[in-house]
C-alpha cells in the first residue's frame, strides 16, 4: 500500500511497539501497516498465550472481536494470558493503547475505569465522526491542541461508555477523559469517546486512528490522527 | 428426498444394482438443482470465461483475476434466499459465511463483501420489513465480527418478492499469485476436515433450496458461527504460506457428499472416508445426516503424512477442531465406511455428474398482455413527483443499511459505500471498483434486453470511478425451471449477456444459477444480477462535490424507455411500456470517452443515469455536493424529439452526468465531439435550488436541504414506523 510522507524526529525503528492478537482480533494487520509502513516503527504481532518482551516500548491492542464477543465484548480476552504482562508494564508507566475491542479489553481487565454498553441506537455503527482532545498530556495525545478536532470513524456495537456518577467526577477531576464526541453519536455518559488510567500512560478510545492516518482512505483531514502515532514517537524518544 | 424417476432409471442402468441408503442421500443431495446445475449447466457454456487475466485452475470455487505485479483478485457470488425467507438473520449470515470460503479455499484472503438484498413492499408489508431487518442485522454481524468490510451493495422493494426475500452476496479476495492453492492430491494423502463440527442444521438444505418454498423448515436453515469462521480464515491462510494444503474445497451445499465428491471428480481421484472420524456436534447421529448435514464454519483440506503435523499445530493453535476423516485413493470411488461396514460405494464421476437436462422452453403468455404505451396524466407538479421519488424506498438513500456495515475495516476502502461503485485500494498501487446490478422491473418486461442492461449499469458504476472492467460475475435467479415460460425467461437473459460480454471482451469468471425462487403468490420476476469488476491503474475519482459555476455535461442520449422504470411503477403504479435497450456501440464508445476524460483530469466527478432517470441523477450530484443547479432539458440530446416526462424519468442507459469546471469545459467539449459521443451541457451547478427548465418554462423548483431531507430520511422514517 501507498505510504504517506512521514519525517521521524528520532530513529523511529528503534521503537518497539507489541501488537497483541486475541483470537477474533481483526484490526491487528491495519494497526500493523499504520505502525510499520506509515511511521517507521518495529512492530510485532504478539499472540495472546505468548508472553511480552522485556524491552518493549509500547503496547497496542487492536480492535476486533476477540473471542466473537461472546458473553460481552472484550471480557473473555481480558483473561488471556497475556494480560498479566500488560498489567505490569502499565504499571511501568510503558504506553499501552486499545482501539475500539482493545478498549473494551482494557476496561474489562480493569487497566481503565468504566463499561462499555451497546450503542443507544441497537445497532453496530459505522460512521465518519470528530473527536474533540480533552487531555493532551498521554503518550498517545502529547502532539495534539487541548479541544482539537480529529475526523475519525468508529465502527462498533458496543462503544457507549458509562460510568456512575461518582466516578464520572473523579475521571473529571483527574483529568482522566482523553476524548470526547464533538456531537451526539451513541448515548456515551458526556459524549466520552477515550479515557486514561490515573497515571495516563494507557489510553482506551473507541474511534480507529490506524484508519485514518492515510490521506488516501480519509475524506476529511488526515493530519490530526497522525498526530496520535506521532504523539508516541514523540513520548517514547523523550524517554530514551 | 427429491430423485426424480427419470434420475432413478439413470442410477439403475449404470450401476445395476440398489442403492443403499446412504447412497441415495448421496445423490439426492449432489443431484439437487443446487448443487448439480442439472437445469442450466448446458447453457452456461456459452458464456466467455477465458481472458488474458483469467487464471483457470481446476477445482476452483472462486474465478481468479490477474491484477499485475504478482497479484491476484478472487471473486465469487452466491445467494441464500430460500433459508433467508424462513429465518433470515441466520440465512443471511451464513449466506456470507458461504462465499467467504470460496474465495478462501483459492488461498486468497477474503478482503470485501457486497450484498444485493430483495423484499416486498416495504412501505406497506410489516413481514418484509421484518425479513429485511434480520437480513441486514445478520449480514452485519457476520461480515463485521470476521473484519472483512461490506462496501457495496443494492437493496430493492417489488411486490414480486413478497414472503420471500432474496439475499445475494459477493466477496473479493486478494493474495499473491504463487500462494495460490494449485489444487493436487496423491494417493495416500489425508482428508481432513477443519473447522465447526458437524450437527443437525442444515439437514437436506440444497434440496430444500430447490425446491419450492412451500413449508418453513427452520431445521434445514444452518445456524451461522462468525467466530469459527474467523478462527478457520486465519488457520488456513497460516497453513497456506507453511504450504500445508495441498488441496482444499469448502463445504456448503450438499456438506461433506458433495465436497468429496467434487473434489475427488475434480482431482481425478478416490476418497475413502469414515463417518465416525467426523467430528460432531452432538453424540448419535445417523451417517446419513453426518454425510449431507450443512453445517457451517468447515473446510475440506488434503494433505500428506508430513504435514500433517505441522496443520494440525496450526489448527491447536487458534483452537479449532480437526479430525482426518479419510484419505486418498486410485480408484476414483467415493467410499464411505463406518467402522468397518461400508454405507456408500460410487463412483466420483457419478455422483458429481448429475444427468443433465434439456427443459423446454417458451414464450411468456404474459408478455403479450404488457401494454407497451400508457397514457399517463399531464404531470401538474413536477417538484412534488421528484419529491416523491427521491423518497421512493428504491431510490432513497441506503445508510440505515450500510452503515450497520464495518466498510472501513482492513483500511482498503478508497471510495466508500453510498455513490456508484466502492474502490479498493490493493497493495500494488493499483485499485480495485466494484458494483453489483440487477433490475427485475425491467427483466420482467424483456429479461433479455435487462440483463444486458443490469451488465452496463455495473459496467457504468465502476467506469465513473475511472476503472476498466476486466471481468464479471453473474447470478442468475428465477422461478421454477419446470415452467417452460420461465425457463425461457432465464434462456432470454443468459443469452443477453454473453452477447454483451463477448461484445465487451469482459470475461465472466463467476457465478451461479438460482431457481424455484417461487412465492406464494407466484414465480419472482426474472432477476439476474451482476457484478462487474474494474481496475485502475493510477487514481480513482472520487465523487468529488461540484463548485458552483461549474458545468453539467450529460453523455448519451435519451430515448423513449419509460418502461419498468421507478416513474411508472411508484408513481403511476403501472407495469408496462418499452425496456430500455442497451446500444452496444454507443454503450462501449460511451464509456471509453468518459474514461479518457477521467484519464486526462478533465472531469470533477461523473455519476452514472440510472432508476428515477436523469431527474433523479441530477438531484443525487446535487444532494451529495450540497449545490444547487439551474439546468434547461431542451439540452438533453435524443434521437427523437422527447416530452418533459420521457426526458426526465426515462432509464435510458449508457448516460453519464458529469461535472465540469470552467477551466475544462472546452476541451470536454471537444473530445467527446471528436470521438462523436452524442451531449449536451445541460446547465451549471449554483446556489441552493434545483431548477429545472424546459426552454424557459419552470418545471423543476426543489430547495436542496429539502431533497437531502427526503433522500436521507426515508427508509429509516418507514423501517422506525414499526
Amino acid at each position: 500500500m501507498h505510504v504517506i510522507n512521514f519525517i521521524p524526529h528520532i530513529s523511529t525503528i528503534s521503537v518497539k511497539v507489541g501488537v497483541i492478537v486475541f483470537p477474533g482480533s481483526n484490526c491487528d494487520r491495519d494497526m500493523y501497516h499504520v505502525l510499520t509502513d506509515v511511521f517507521n516503527l518495529s512492530a510485532q504481532y504478539i499472540w495472546h498465550e505468548k508472553r511480552l518482551p522485556k524491552n518493549i516500548d509500547a503496547v497496542v491492542l487492536p480492535g476486533g472481536f476477540s473471542y466473537g464477543d461472546r458473553l460481552r465484548a472484550g471480557v473473555i480476552a481480558a483473561h488471556s494470558p497475556i494480560i498479566s504482562d500488560v498489567k505490569k508494564l502499565a504499571k511501568k508507566g510503558i504506553p499501552i493503547l486499545g482501539v475500539c475491542n482493545g478498549f473494551q479489553i482494557l476496561v474489562e481487565s480493569g487497566l481503565l475505569p468504566g463499561v462499555l454498553l451497546k450503542n443507544d441506537s441497537l445497532n453496530f455503527m459505522c460512521e465518519w465522526i470528530n473527536l474533540i482532545v480533552k487531555n493532551n498530556t498521554t503518550p498517545f495525545t502529547n502532539k495534539l491542541e487541548l479541544n482539537q478536532k480529529i475526523p475519525i470513524p468508529i465502527a462498533n456495537g458496543e462503544g457507549r461508555y458509562f460510568v456512575d456518577e461518582h466516578m464520572a467526577k473523579k475521571l473529571k477531576k483527574k483529568n482522566q477523559i482523553v476524548f470526547s464526541y464533538e456531537n451526539y453519536v451513541n448515548g456515551s455518559m458526556e459524549k466520552i469517546a477515550g479515557v486514561c488510567n490515573e497515571d495516563g500512560n494507557v489510553v482506551g478510545m473507541m474511534p480507529h486512528p490506524e484508519r485514518a492516518t492515510e490521506k488516501e482512505i480519509n475524506p476529511n483531514d488526515n493530519k490530526p490522527s497522525t498526530l496520535i502515532f506521532e504523539s508516541l514517537i514523540q513520548s517514547i524518544g523523550a524517554k530514551n | 428426498m427429491s430423485l426424480q424417476e427419470h434420475e432413478t432409471r439413470h442410477i439403475k442402468n449404470t450401476l445395476k444394482r440398489k442403492l443403499t441408503k446412504t447412497e441415495l442421500q448421496i445423490l439426492a443431495a449432489e443431484w439437487s438443482e443446487h448443487c448439480s446445475y442439472k437445469s442450466s449447466k448446458k447453457h452456461l457454456r456459452m458464456l466467455p470465461t477465458t481472458g488474458p487475466k483469467v487464471i483457470n485452475e481446476k477445482g476452483y470455487d472462486s474465478g481468479v483475476l490477474d491484477v499485475g505485479d504478482g497479484y491476484v483478485v478472487t471473486v465469487h457470488i452466491e445467494s441464500h434466499n430460500h433459508p433467508s425467507a424462513v429465518e433470515p438473520f441466520g440465512g443471511a449470515a451464513t449466506g456470507v459465511g458461504g462465499v467467504i470460503r470460496d474465495i478462501l479455499s483459492a488461498g486468497t484472503r477474503p478482503i470485501a463483501i457486497f450484498d444485493g438484498l430483495r423484499f416486498g413492499d416495504i412501505k406497506n408489508d410489516s413481514h418484509a420489513k421484518w425479513l429485511f431487518k434480520n437480513a441486514v442485522t445478520g449480514i452485519a454481524d457476520y461480515g463485521n465480527c470476521l473484519g472483512i468490510p461490506t462496501i457495496g451493495g443494492e437493496v430493492e422493494f417489488d411486490k414480486c418478492y413478497k414472503n420471500y426475500a432474496l439475499v445475494d452476496v459477493a466477496a473479493v479476495g486478494f493474495g499473491r499469485k504463487e500462494k495460490l492453492i494449485k489444487n493436487h492430491a496423491r494417493t495416500g494423502d489425508l482428508v481432513v476436515l477443519i473447522g465447526g463440527s458437524t450437527g443437525r442444521d442444515g439437514i437436506g438444505g440444497s434440496q430444500f433450496a430447490s425446491d419450492s418454498l412451500e413449508s418453513e423448515d427452520r431445521s434445514a436453515v444452518q445456524i451461522p458461527d462468525p467466530f469459527i469462521e474467523k478462527l478457520i480464515i486465519e488457520a488456513i491462510l497460516e497453513a497456506r504460506n507453511e504450504k500445508c494444503i495441498n488441496a482444499m474445497k469448502d463445504l456448503g451445499g450438499g456438506g461433506l457428499s458433495c465436497a468429496i465428491s467434487e473434489t475427488a471428480e475434480s482431482l481425478g481421484i478416490g476418497i475413502e472416508l469414515d463417518v465416525d472420524n467426523v467430528h460432531t456436534r452432538e453424540p448419535g447421529l445417523f451417517p446419513d445426516e453426518v454425510i449431507i448435514s450443512e453445517s457451517q464454519e468447515r473446510m475440506l483440506v488434503i494433505t500428506n503424512k508430513k504435514k500433517i503435523k505441522k496443520l494440525k499445530k496450526i489448527c491447536d493453535k487458534f483452537r479449532i477442531k480437526h479430525s482426518v476423516i479419510g484419505h486418498v485413493k486410485n480408484d476414483k470411488m467415493m467410499h464411505v465406511k463406518k467402522g468397518k461396514r461400508t454405507l456408500a460405494l460410487l463412483p466420483v464421476d457419478f455422483v458429481a455428474c448429475a444427468p443433465l437436462l434439456d427443459r423446454k422452453k417458451s414464450r411468456p403468455k404474459y408478455l403479450q398482455k404488457i401494454k407497451t404505451t400508457k397514457k399517463t396524466k399531464d404531470i401538474s407538479n413536477y417538484s412534488k413527483t421528484i419529491l416523491e421519488l427521491l423518497s421512493c424506498p428504491n431510490i432513497s438513500s441506503k445508510h440505515w443499511v450500510f452503515h450497520q456495515y464495518d466498510h472501513e475495516v482492513g483500511i482498503r476502502t478508497v471510495v466508500k459505500p453510498g455513490f456508484d461503485a466502492s474502490v479498493l485500494r490493493l497493495d500494488n498501487g493499483k485499485f480495485l471498483s466494484v458494483k453489483i446490478d440487477g433490475n427485475p422491473k425491467h427483466c420482467y418486461l424483456n429479461p433479455r434486453d435487462g440483463a444486458i442492461g443490469c451488465f452496463e449499469e455495473a459496467c457504468r458504476n465502476v467506469v465513473c470511478t475511472g476503472a476498466t472492467p476486466i471481468g464479471m460475475v453473474d447470478h442468475l435467479q428465477f422461478g421454477s425451471p419446470e415452467d417452460p415460460e420461465i425457463f425461457w425467461t432465464f434462456m432470454e437473459s443468459l443469452e443477453g449477456l454473453t452477447e454483451f460480454a463477448k461484445f465487451l471482451k469482459i470475461p465472466c469468471v463467476g457465478g451461479k444459477v438460482s431457481f424455484y425462487n417461487e412465492t406464494p403468490l407466484g414465480p419472482i420476476k426474472p432477476t439476474p444480477l451482476i457484478g462487474v469488476l474494474g481496475i485502475i491503474n493510477k487514481t480513482p475519482l472520487h465523487p468529488t462535490p461540484p463548485k458552483s459555476g461549474d458545468y453539467m455535461v450529460i453523455i448519451g442520449n435519451t430515448k423513449n424507455e419509460l418502461g419498468g422504470s421507478e416513474y411508472f411503477e411508484y408513481i403511476h403504479n403501472f407495469i408496462g411500456g418499452i425496456c430500455p435497450t442497451v446500444d452496444f456501440k454507443n454503450s462501449k464508445s460511451n464509456m471509453s470517452s468518459v474514461l479518457l476524460l477521467i484519464k486526462q483530469g478533465l472531469i470533477r466527478s461523473v455519476h452514472d443515469c440510472s432508476k428515477g432517470g436523469l431527474s433523479i441523477a441530477l438531484s443525487e450530484v446535487s444532494i451529495f455536493g450540497n449545490i444547487g443547479c439551474i439546468i434547461d432539458i431542451t439540452k438533453v440530446p435524443s434521437e427523437k424529439t422527447l416530452d418533459s416526462e420521457k426526458l426526465l424519468f426515462s432509464e435510458t442507459h449508457s448516460r453519464y452526468l458529469l461535472t465540469v469546471s470552467l477551466e475544462n469545459i472546452n476541451k470536454v467539449k471537444e473530445i467527446l465531439s471528436k470521438n462523436k459521443n452524442s451531449f449536451g451541457v445541460l446547465g451549471q451547478f449554483t446556489s441552493d435550488q434545483i431548477i429545472v427548465k424546459y426552454k424557459t418554462k419552470l418545471l423543476i423548483k426543489i430547495n436542496v436541504d429539502k431533497a437531502q431531507r427526503k433522500y436521507f430520511n426515508t427508509l429509516k422514517e418507514i423501517l422506525d414506523n414499526g
